[in-house]
């Protein structure tokens, strides 16, 4: 990954609280893995941010670099990764997710 | 397309006492579902829980061999 891309990326997930690395957009995600994410955070009322990774080959690549994470979606939590689909999914069904997300938005 | 068995193997290779099932999502092979257990991830984050299993599977991934991983970690009851 060249300096120009991490420091777009570094730049992408402090641009918000929430910030979403997926394939297509919101209201129409590519994927289902991505869709599963966009629809976990609607569903806790989250405001979040997301770009799509389809629409630039740099960040698709330099994202799975950058958390050292080889999946997209990704979930960044100011600035921290969060995990992809699997642990969204399993920490919005303990309830972990909206207690821990209600935290960092606040903060 | 990958052979289960490959997957399971790798998976060992990695974290030698896990305990992996693998399913077929959609039938074509591609889509895996994979549960692994293994002492291992004893205290560790699942982020690092599950980077670990990516990276055991880091050839099979990258060459699509695998296009779509649903993962599970844990630890032994």
């Amino acid at each position: 990954m060249d300096s120009n891309t991490q420091a777009r990326i570094e730049a992408l997930v402090k641009s918000s609280p929430i910030m979403v690395f997926m394939k297509g957009t919101k209201l129409m995600p590519q994927c289902g893995f991505s869709n599963n994410v966009v629809q976990i955070l609607n569903a806790l009322g989250m405001r979040f941010e997301t770009f799509d990774v389809l629409s630039d080959a740099e960040i698709r690549q330099g994202v799975k670099d950058f958390s050292n994470w080889p999946t997209i979606p990704q979930v960044y939590v100011n600035g921290e990764f969060y995990g992809g689909s699997d642990i969204l999914i399993e920490m919005y069904n303990s309830g972990e997710l909206k207690e821990k997300l209600e935290i960092a938005v606040a903060s | 397309m990958v052979q289960f068995d490959s997957v399971k193997e790798a998976i060992r290779q990695a974290l030698p006492d896990a305990e992996v099932s693998v399913e077929d999502l959609t039938g074509g092979g591609d889509h895996l579902q994979v549960n692994v257990v293994s002492s291992q991830f004893a205290g560790l984050s699942r982020v690092r829980q599950h980077q670990l299993v990516y990276g055991a599977l880091k050839d099979q991934l990258a060459t699509e061999a695998i296009h779509a991983l649903a993962l599970t970690t844990a630890t032994p009851e």
